[in-house]
């Protein structure tokens, strides 16, 4: 076996890259809860692939037979039923646990130098797995997928001059039809995973570089060597300990996953929708038409901006695509917005912390509103409402949590330089 | 505490998941079935829906030799339930084409597959009790949860006809309040100037089936059209909690071996 290695080693540095990587990668020994779901987003990206391989066996990129070769796959095909449910709930579960990891990443101010671009490649990560998400949803071709990919892609639509020939350019047809379908599944199956495999690959090249963050924000390589070791005084080999640590997240996180795919699938309409149980129907436009859970903060966002914004111009939902685009891409932005002191949220001040509370309460809700219709609290009356250019309630509520969300962006280089942080220790915690 | 956050708000997204209902009443409870009589209630719902569904309504991604899960052998399927073909291993099809049925019907009557994953049992159930006598409407039928449906109350042998009765309410707390009295089909209905309308369902000519019967009669169909829309989640429950007690004991193992090697470390 020895041999066999020393052979492979003179020609290709399979040992080196092992221990460059992992086996004799140092990080620092105070990981806590937050830290699993790095590697739990690694675990559901295999088994997304793995389970998606297998859907690809039996599933029919084709207008008339997509929606029945689900079906065939729920019914006929061995195990399949098991596979399309790992499928369906591993992508709700991929991004739960990446807002997770994301939401680590704002705790301990992980993106902070040196650790800047692993965050921005972070964020392409996110945005390529969005898209996967999107391009994956049409192709069960229930309504659902129908009028989502419509309503979604109607929004290149709103692009000021281009908008209608970059929809047409898009969709391959007038409408979505079988050929956006398979350009979808193409997209799906291979463009979009190979994007997400590389980067994946870079992110992890690039945090065994600089090193991982901790609870604590502490540069463990700023520390002597322990001379009976030779590794930093607060690192640890992440083999064997970090390998069975996050096994034991790995196996956490299976048993909560089972419990979703073997007693409810659907999770209240919030994986797997009903709708998304009637064939796709050009010609009937679902009641109301909402995103998977994932997509609906931006989406809440998309509707609370007023159509008509600037006097003259005629209205145009542009605005609201335009916003819905700054959300997810200012994320990007955190490592340069960021200007404190210190990174962990351990010894930060209020200001940073009552900024975080409310960054969260307006994500959480603003997700909430964009699964139910504007109408949800009904409507303001009286005279002055009429000023008003909408009366939902729900509407009004989005746009101040809209506006919020942004602050949280925009005002961090002011809060975080007047915040009144902690000292932070030498050692880790 | 942040971690507290982001789970209230989970479950926040699950609490709002009700189905959002189409106007109709709201619905009755579809009445559960236990275990060792669900076999027997599964095979009366195939019963009745080959006699009275399978018609106008498909169920094209059923296969009938899958009912031999309900205990059912081959040849009593091919011999009680199969009048539309004699290939066993074939789809629960009809013969009318969904042109044909919308040029009859106005609207081609939807497949019954996975309907019950679409509708929910409760609505089913509630939709099966809710037809009533209404000479306005072109098929001469109505429904209280699915009003101006398409369809016509093709079970009226069996359950009697049922008609409307409309009673006005001073305000809205006291329709709410005769609504919730009524405990049954009731939908409540602003009748302008403040007042309100509760449309409620009274037994009007007596069907072959009692009240009781007929209750039994369409909770046996919603079993199995609940059953059709999903044949594997019995296995699938089944499966799961082996599974589980599997991830149990894996955990178990996983997580002293993790304190174990972690013992060194300080």
């Amino acid at each position: 076996m020895q041999k066999l290695l020393n052979w492979i080693d003179d020609r290709f540095p399979l040992t080196k890259l092992w221990e460059d990587q992992w086996g004799k990668y140092v990080a620092p020994k105070n990981f806590n809860f937050w830290y699993y779901f790095g590697s739990l987003a690694a675990f559901v990206l295999v088994m997304q692939i793995v389970t998606g391989i297998f859907l690809t066996m039996s599933y029919k990129a084709d207008a008339t037979k997509a929606f029945e070769s689900i079906e065939y796959i729920m019914r006929d095909v061995s195990g399949g039923w098991l596979i399309r449910y790992m499928h369906s709930t591993g992508a709700s579960a991929f991004f739960l646990v990446v807002y997770l990891h994301m939401f680590r990443g704002l705790l301990y101010g992980s993106y902070r130098k040196p650790r800047e671009l692993l965050w921005v490649i972070g964020c392409f990560i996110f945005l390529a797995l969005m898209a996967e998400g999107f391009f994956g949803y049409l192709l069960p071709w229930g309504q659902m997928s129908y009028w989502g990919a419509q309503v979604i892609v109607n929004l290149f639509s709103t692009v000021p001059f281009v908008g209608d020939a970059l929809g047409t350019w898009i969709r391959g047809d007038y409408t979505i039809s079988d050929v956006t379908l398979n350009r979808f599944f193409a997209f799906h199956v291979v463009a979009v995973p190979l994007v997400l495999l590389v980067l994946v690959a870079v992110h992890l090249m690039a945090l065994h570089e600089v090193g991982s963050n901790n609870p604590d924000g502490i540069e463990i390589k700023k520390q002597p060597k322990d001379p009976k070791t030779g590794i930093y005084l607060d690192g640890i080999y992440s083999h064997p300990y970090y390998t069975i640590k996050d096994l034991v997240g790995v196996v956490f996180f299976l048993a909560i996953f089972s419990i979703v795919v073997f007693f409810l699938p659907d999770v209240g309409g919030y994986f797997i929708e009903a709708n998304n149980f009637i064939p796709a129907d050009p010609l009937k436009t679902p009641e109301h038409i909402a995103p998977v859970w994932y997509f609906t903060p931006y989406y809440a966002i998309l509707r609370a901006v007023p159509s008509k914004l600037i006097p003259f111009v005629p209205p145009t939902q542009f605005y609201g695509v335009l916003a819905m685009t700054a959300s997810v891409v200012i994320f990007i932005f955190l490592p340069w917005l960021d200007r404190g002191a210190v990174k962990s949220i351990r010894y930060r001040g209020t200001l940073y912390k009552s900024w975080l509370a409310i960054f969260v309460v307006c994500f959480l809700v603003l997700g909430y509103l964009g699964t139910v219709p504007v109408t949800v609290w009904g409507q303001f009356t009286g005279g002055w409402a009429d000023a008003l250019d909408t009366k939902d309630r729900a509407t009004w509520l989005a746009r101040l949590l809209t506006l919020f969300y942004f602050l949280f962006f925009v005002l961090m280089p002011w809060y975080t330089v007047r915040d009144r942080t902690k000292p932070v220790p030498e050692r880790v915690t | 505490m942040n971690m507290a956050r982001r789970l209230a708000g989970i479950v926040l997204f699950a609490a709002a998941g009700v189905a959002l209902a189409e106007g109709g009443a709201p619905l009755l409870p579809a009445p559960g079935v236990r275990s060792f009589e669900r076999d027997a209630s599964l095979q009366r719902g195939a019963r009745d829906f080959a006699n009275y569904c399978l018609n106008c309504h498909s169920a094209q991604y059923m296969r009938y030799n899958r009912l031999t899960d309900l205990g059912l052998s081959e040849e009593q399927i091919e011999h009680n339930l199969m009048f539309a073909t004699d290939k066993i291993g074939g789809t629960m099809t009809v013969a009318m084409s969904r042109s044909d049925a919308s040029a009859w019907l106005g609207t081609p009557p939807p497949d019954l597959t996975v309907e019950a994953r679409v509708r929910g049992r409760d609505w089913l159930y509630s939709y099966l009790l809710a037809f009533y006598r209404d000479d306005g409407s072109v098929t001469g039928w109505n429904n209280l949860v699915f009003p101006n449906v398409a369809m016509p109350h093709v079970l009226w042998n069996l359950s009697g006809t049922q008609k409307l009765v409309e009673t006005q309410y001073e305000d809205q707390e006291k329709a709410e309040a005769a609504a919730i009295a009524a405990k049954s089909l009731a939908l409540m209905e602003p009748a302008g100037g403040g007042k309100y309308v509760v449309k409620t369902l009274a037994a009007n000519t007596p069907g072959t089936l009692s009240k009781v019967e007929y209750e039994k009669f369409a909770s046996d169909l919603v079993n199995y059209l609940d059953y059709i829309s999903e044949p594997v989640k019995n296995d699938r429950i089944n499966i799961g909690i082996v599974v589980l007690i599997f991830l149990g004991v894996l955990f178990a193992l996983v997580y002293s071996l993790k304190r174990d090697y972690w013992k060194e470390v300080h």
